[in-house]
């Protein structure tokens, strides 16, 4: 990266320009796509298709009276929405969009900026982010907010986990860590032979590392703070989480990072795991595809569909129980994501030519007895016992019956009762008018 | 020592020392402030901003992946760590600067100051017959700084490495077994639960929220002040009171049941 100054203001500024439009449409495209699969139509009336909607959102909360608690720890209160958002934007630094181009006769790389180690720039990112919400949750002075900081805590760090570990593995397939370099790494086709067929797949890592792309989608969803795993804001328990007590533009920061965050994790994902700005079909079908700006389309297609799938999700599941989504991160996405890195060295070694043959065998035998004994001896869930007392309806819970046999009307009993038949009332009528009648 | 101070900034690049000259007093400040901030808050920031500092120093000597790991391992997570118990102390507990042993400021503040002279002099002896080493292999692009790290921790230093490793785990379950206490009796199930919130006796439905002294959720209660009496503001003016004698609050006699 060795550009002219101007030139790398000018990406700074497009960055933050693309970034800002992107959470704009994205609020948009949000409320559409639920608003389709609620079968409604979504807000469709400021501008075409309703697409100002969120500018016109976004300039209202601005002019929204700010109002900051008396019990608020002023400074702090005021630090953690900037805190969040400029973590949210530096993030986005490093994500390439696409390859070499010619702008103004400089040959340049569409990426603001590429180092050694800048994957691990975006994790440090998301990692400081966290103290936007923190401090946000800490500084209110609320219980509510508290509440929602302590949750915001404990999720990022577990899911922060599940999620290093997922790109490990990247950096273990590729022996990188720079993010334009995994993108051209991927390019490389995988030469496999099948009994004797050459097959070529497609070098995007989503295919090698299946289980670290699942690992890292369920845990890049648990660190955006989004649905199901929108713990920390849940508005059914907290009101609205760490931003209970804030208001204007210090609010509307925070929905700007929580979205920018979306968009960052899903380019990373899309950087890591399906090939960046790649075209998805071989290069020989269109000679073209993969130079120029061309892959500008390829890449915010494959982040669009992966806000599509944050919508989608958001629209589908409902929230988990804390202790449910707890157990998710520590007790299945950690281990599971541990005994696969062990998996996949072992495999590599296995697969290498250059060991000897009894190495191989030794290594790749080892991976899959361990990965047999894992599936084997996987604790189940526990064992249904039967109640040592007998259950009387539904499980002995105070419920109505469940065939809704309707208990017989004390009103009926009475007609049925020989003494009374004489006496007997017509359907509907009082008693009081029982006398008149007769 | 100042000798070697001065052959740095003279070998040391024009952007590298704007970016010490700005953040040395940064970190400094983070340093003092932590020390002197009453919330144990503000000091926990101030450590994460001096951390911050030093993560940005290690990457300006020509160590990326060091630096990173600094943020993301101590920043990200064990300021985190820290953040997370701390604020269960709640927003407003501050150190108490009730001195407990007579004359306890003044000697921490003589022994502070030997200790920094002592551990100053140290480090002035230690550093005085330095000269700059050659640029490590990874500033040259002979080898990538990590490999460089990754070959002295698992080859040079493995056993070192492992033994730490096995001590924190150690630590980390030992703390575990201490804290966790088992429940006497075990978990109530949600049947169990669900048993006694409709025993007979029990109002079933959500109790009154919190500050509300009332033993009915109906808007003709009248709220009730803390010493039992009716606050005034909870009656409506235009629902005119009534007492409903003894034979009002009767059970009413229903069909069917011979009462």
């Amino acid at each position: 990266m060795n550009d002219p100054i101007w030139l790398m203001l000018v990406k700074g500024v497009l960055v933050f320009v693309v970034l800002v439009l992107l959470v704009l449409f994205t609020i948009w495209y949000e409320r559409r796509v639920v608003a389709i699969m609620q079968v409604r139509p979504g807000p469709n009336r400021n501008g075409p298709f309703g697409l100002l909607q969120s500018l016109a959102d976004g300039l209202k909360l601005a002019f929204k009276e700010d109002v900051m608690p008396r019990t608020a720890d002023k400074v702090v209160f005021i630090a953690a929405p900037v805190i969040a958002v400029a973590c949210a934007f530096t993030a986005f630094a490093v994500i390439p969009f696409g390859p070499e181009v010619n702008v103004f006769g400089i040959e340049t790389e569409l990426q603001l900026t590429d180092f050694e180690v800048s994957v691990l720039l975006i994790l440090a990112c998301s990692a400081v982010g966290v103290y936007g919400i923190v401090l946000a949750g800490w500084s209110s002075g609320s219980t509510y907010s508290l509440l929602g900081a302590l949750r915001a805590a404990a999720q990022v760090i577990s899911y922060e986990i599940a999620l290093g570990l997922a790109v490990l593995t990247v950096f273990f397939q590729s022996q990188l860590m720079s993010t334009g370099a995994i993108v051209e790494a991927q390019a490389q086709g995988l030469p496999m032979s099948f009994g004797g067929a050459e097959v070529t797949l497609p070098g995007w890592y989503f295919i090698i590392l299946a289980p670290s792309f699942v690992i890292f989608v369920i845990s890049m969803v648990g660190e955006t703070n989004r649905a199901p795993f929108d713990l920390p804001e849940a508005e059914s328990e907290l009101v609205a989480g760490f931003a209970t007590e804030y208001s204007s533009l210090k609010y509307a920061s925070f929905f700007l990072a929580e979205y920018v965050n979306m968009v960052t994790m899903s380019a990373l994902c899309v950087t890591l795991f399906l090939g960046g700005w790649a075209a998805p079909f071989p290069n020989s079908w269109w000679p073209g595809a993969n130079e120029g700006f061309m892959p500008l389309v390829w890449f915010f297609g494959k982040v669009l569909a992966f806000l599509f799938f944050y919508v989608w999700l958001r629209g589908t599941l409902p929230r988990l129980r804390y202790d449910q989504f707890m157990r998710l991160g520590w007790k299945v996405l950690v281990p599971v994501s541990l005994v696969w890195l062990m998996v996949l060295a072992a495999m590599n070694i296995g697969l290498d030519t250059e060991n000897e043959l009894p190495t191989r065998i030794a290594f790749a035998g080892g991976a899959a007895i361990v990965v047999m004994a894992l599936i084997f001896f996987w604790p189940n869930r526990k064992q249904y016992e039967e109640p040592a007392e007998p259950d009387t309806g539904l499980g002995g819970f105070p419920v109505p019956p469940l065939d809704l046999a309707v208990p017989p009307n004390p009103r009926a009993l009475k007609e049925l009762e020989p003494a009374n038949t004489s006496a007997a009332p017509i359907n509907g009528s009082r008693p009081t008018d029982k006398g008149e009648e007769e | 020592m100042i000798d070697l101070a001065q052959t740095v900034a003279q070998n040391a690049s024009m952007g590298e020392s704007v970016f010490f000259w700005i953040l040395a007093p940064i970190a400094l400040g983070g340093a003092i402030g932590l020390v002197l901030a009453r919330s144990a808050i503000h000091a926990a920031l101030m450590l994460a901003i001096t951390m911050m500092c030093l993560a940005v120093f290690y990457i300006m000597q020509a160590a990326p992946f060091l630096g990173f790991v600094q943020i993301m391992v101590y920043t990200g997570a064990i300021m985190m760590l820290f953040l997370f118990v701390l604020m269960f102390f709640g927003r407003d507990s501050k150190d108490s600067m009730f001195e407990t042993l007579r004359g306890q400021r003044l000697f921490a503040v003589v022994l502070g100051i030997g200790l920094a002279a002592l551990l100053a002099s140290g480090l002035a002896r230690a550093v005085s017959g330095m000269t700059i080493a050659a640029d490590p292999r990874w500033a040259t692009g002979a080898q990538s700084n990590v490999e460089a790290i990754a070959e002295a921790l698992f080859s040079t230093y493995l056993f070192p490495f492992e033994v730490v490793s096995g001590v924190l785990t150690v630590a980390a379950v030992g703390a575990l077994m201490f804290a966790h206490v088992a429940k006497k009796g075990g978990l109530r199930g949600q049947k169990a639960h669900s048993r006694e919130r409709f025993a007979p006796g029990v109002y079933p439905g959500p109790k009154p929220g919190p500050g509300v002294f009332a033993t009915s959720d109906s808007t003709a209660t009248p709220a009730l002040r803390p010493d039992g009496s009716i606050e005034p503001a909870s009656l409506s003016a235009y629902v005119p009171p009534r007492q409903l004698t003894a034979a009002e609050s009767a059970p009413k006699h229903t069909e069917g049941r011979e009462s």
